[in-house]
């Protein structure tokens, strides 16, 4: 099959333009505008039959993509960062409308600082939205993504919106060869949007997303929203294995990597999870039984699988591109209740922060992390949750503080 | 829905949970009756998101609830979405609806305001209706960017609010919009000629309705039509339209009742005249009404 250089955000346009979409609510932000940008090119050449409308914030952008969902089309839209939490007041509605669009993150860290590169806590923070989430390591896995994404969203048993997470730069902006599936095997496998019978309509009055008194209507509509994330597993599980069947390339919810005889095991999620694979191929050439186990699949959680993959390990290192104030990483968190209750105890779980608004995490690193994981699980004592920074990286910023304060002096003595 | 009940009441059934009064239901409930049901209500957090209490509707039409900011954006992808289904031959022209926003002061005139310039910005073909009760009214009557000078809300109890209400007639004005109109439901003649006009017309279309509050102003619900004539007589609310770039009066009160007369029926500015009438804040407050018929004379 022929492979074609694509950036992560041309992956994702194109992963939109194979899955026949209908509408494209819009609005720019770094780094996910070249997605927006390669829809309107291709939707105002005629190659797209679809209709883009840029709104003007991204609170609007998602009320117009839920509503739009609910009236009968299929609709893509895409974000980053401060704008995926300026409209985070609507991905809790349109998870309850219940309306099966596609929501591209491209992952960025939030402010303040205000910053441009990536980091997690973005995405998390829409982590109880009621979207379920895909997380995305290549280019070649935005593109099939959004097309797993749209069978999982419309499928009966889910009816959910789907967010589909790149991160920043690293993937966005990285271009890396992609096998573009063929567009007829792709309707084959992604048939027209099946409204359900729920679409406005004249002659057909109904309503949608109206208002409920008292907490037992409210459950029973929030405890269908879980439900029917519970019941994604199972249907991701079957559309992963249909996409594999028609398109051979392999998407389970939880990739494990050189994981058969692993003692000790990374994991991570996004794009860091490849330099995490190199890590990984270095150490094993040099006789360490290490491996990385990635999920995909963030919500819904893939506790059994994770429980399947890394329970009988002596350690495993949770490496976390995001930052809960005052507990740490989250997917720690959310591992550690997955991995709770185990019949032996489990494995050793050691908690690692890094990767901050794109901060690196280098090859030393990942050694050094294996390295007190071993040191752990021969003790048999949790070392406290490590936040990757260097001496020289504290340098680097005292001397940044140094201008900072050096300029502020001077200008006091001006005005003085 | 029960036909008999509908044709009864046009296209808004009784029995909602709406207070007993209301200016801003009566007004919903002539503009139902004109567009029939060939609608998709595009609600924002306020008052009337009470009517569509699940499982009941008081609508004919169709319904969509979103939230206090965004109503205008639903409708554009409510208005997207019929007219994709439309192109691609799922809709039938019969089958095809009017988007209409539903939303109150709060919304409209402060954290909606975004939404509808924009929406006005991308000639969205859809119909705007904003009842103004001059107050947070469905969290208990706060003032709100529509409150109008002196009156007593829950968050101006003591001197009523400092600030004085927003013209937002002219702040949609500006956008040239294909049409705007202020209207009140006690001017039915008025307001049904403004609602026909609007539903002629394609693009963006907006009615300010004010809406008489028994429970946020104080005073007795049998008043409503009577305080909604005043505010017109009294000539505090204008009625006039916005139409191909110009504004027009459609009911001149010639001989302009007075101010007081309109104030002294609600508990807001029962302060105004206790222990005894405050002249000065009275006479400020009549003279802006008078400035303002003054500069349209000019």
């Amino acid at each position: 099959m022929t492979r074609i250089l694509l950036t992560g955000n041309a992956a994702a346009a194109w992963g939109a333009r194979l899955a026949a979409i209908d509408y494209v609510p819009a609005f720019p932000i770094t780094p996910q505008t070249e997605i927006i940008e390669t829809l309107a090119v291709w939707i105002d050449g005629g190659q797209m039959a679809a209709r883009l409308v840029t709104l003007e914030s991204e609170h609007s952008m998602l009320t117009a993509a839920g509503a739009a969902s609910v009236t009968g089309v299929r609709v893509f839209t895409a974000t980053s960062s401060q704008g995926l939490l300026y409209g985070m007041e609507m991905l809790y509605n349109l998870a309850g409308w219940r309306a099966p669009l596609v929501l591209i993150n491209v992952s960025r860290g939030l402010s303040a600082p205000i910053t441009l590169e990536p980091d997690h806590n973005d995405v998390l923070a829409a982590r109880d939205s009621g979207f379920l989430q895909l997380h995305c390591a290549t280019c070649q896995e935005v593109v099939d993504s959004v097309l797993l994404a749209y069978r999982l969203a419309e499928d009966p048993q889910v009816r959910l919106p789907v967010i589909v997470n790149l991160d920043g730069f690293y993937l966005s902006f990285t271009r890396e060869p992609v096998a573009l599936p063929d567009p007829a095997a792709v309707a084959d496998f992604l048939p027209p949007f099946s409204d359900c019978g729920l679409y406005f309509r004249g002659g057909q009055p109904s309503s949608q997303a109206m208002a409920v008194l008292g907490g037992t209507a409210y459950s029973y509509f929030r405890y269908q929203v879980h439900l029917a994330a519970e019941q994604a597993a199972a249907v991701y599980a079957e559309v992963a294995a249909d996409f594999e069947r028609r398109f051979g390339r392999c998407y389970s919810a939880v990739e494990a990597y050189r994981c058969d005889d692993a003692e000790l095991v990374l994991v991570m999620i996004g794009s860091f999870a490849t330099k995490a694979k190199a890590a990984v191929d270095g150490l094993r050439a040099a006789g360490q039984k290490v491996g990385l186990v990635r999920p995909r699949l963030l919500r819904p959680f893939p506790s059994a699988d994770l429980r399947q993959l890394l329970g009988h390990r002596k350690g495993v290192a949770v490496i976390d591109q995001n930052l809960s104030p005052g507990r740490g990483g989250i997917l720690h968190t959310e591992l550690a209740a997955a991995l709770y209750g185990l019949p032996d105890g489990g494995p050793l779980l050691a908690s690692f922060v890094g990767g901050l608004g794109g901060r690196d995490i280098a090859a030393a690193e990942f050694a050094q992390i294996v390295e007190v994981l071993r040191q752990a699980v021969q003790e048999g004592i949790a070392p406290p949750p490590r936040l990757l920074f260097t001496e020289e990286e504290l340098q680097q910023v005292r001397r940044l503080q140094a201008i900072a304060h050096g300029s502020r002096d001077k200008d006091g003595e001006g005005t003085a | 829905m029960n036909e008999s009940v509908l044709s009864e009441h046009g296209c808004l059934a009784p029995g909602t949970p709406i207070c007993a009064g209301c200016g801003g239901l009566q007004a919903l409930q002539q503009l139902t009756r004109i567009l029939g049901e060939r609608t998709v209500v595009v609600n924002a957090a306020g008052c009337m998101t009470l009517l569509a209490i699940y499982p009941f509707t008081p609508f004919a039409g169709c319904w969509l609830y979103t939230a206090m900011a965004c109503a205008p954006a639903g409708a554009q992808g409510v208005r997207d979405a019929l007219d994709i289904r439309r192109s691609k031959g799922q809709l039938t022209v019969e089958e095809d609806l009017e988007a209409v926003v539903l939303t109150g002061d709060g919304s409209a005139y402060g954290m909606g305001l975004s939404a509808t310039s924009a929406a006005i910005d991308r000639g969205l073909d859809f119909l705007y209706l904003c009842y103004d009760n001059e107050g947070y009214g469905n969290t208990g009557h706060q003032y709100s960017p529509a409150t109008p000078r002196a009156a007593h809300t829950a968050t101006s109890r003591v001197a009523g609010y400092a600030g004085s209400k927003k013209d937002l007639f002219a702040i949609w004005a500006a956008h040239r919009p294909s049409y705007v109109a202020t209207a009140i439901a006690a001017e039915p003649q008025d307001l049904t000629r403004k609602v026909k006009k609007a539903a002629a017309l394609n693009g963006p279309r907006l009615l300010l309705v004010l809406a008489p509050c028994p429970t946020g102003w104080g005073f007795d619900p049998a008043l409503t039509v009577k305080i909604g004539k005043l505010a017109v007589e009294t000539g505090i609310w204008p009625l006039k339209e916005y139409v191909d770039g110009r504004v027009v009066h459609t009911k001149i009160p010639r001989e302009r009742k007075p101010l007081v007369d309109y104030l002294r029926l609600q508990g807001r500015f029962a302060h105004l005249f206790r222990p005894q009438p405050d002249e000065q804040r009275l006479g400020e407050l009549q003279q802006a009404v008078d400035d303002y018929w003054q500069q349209v004379a000019e």
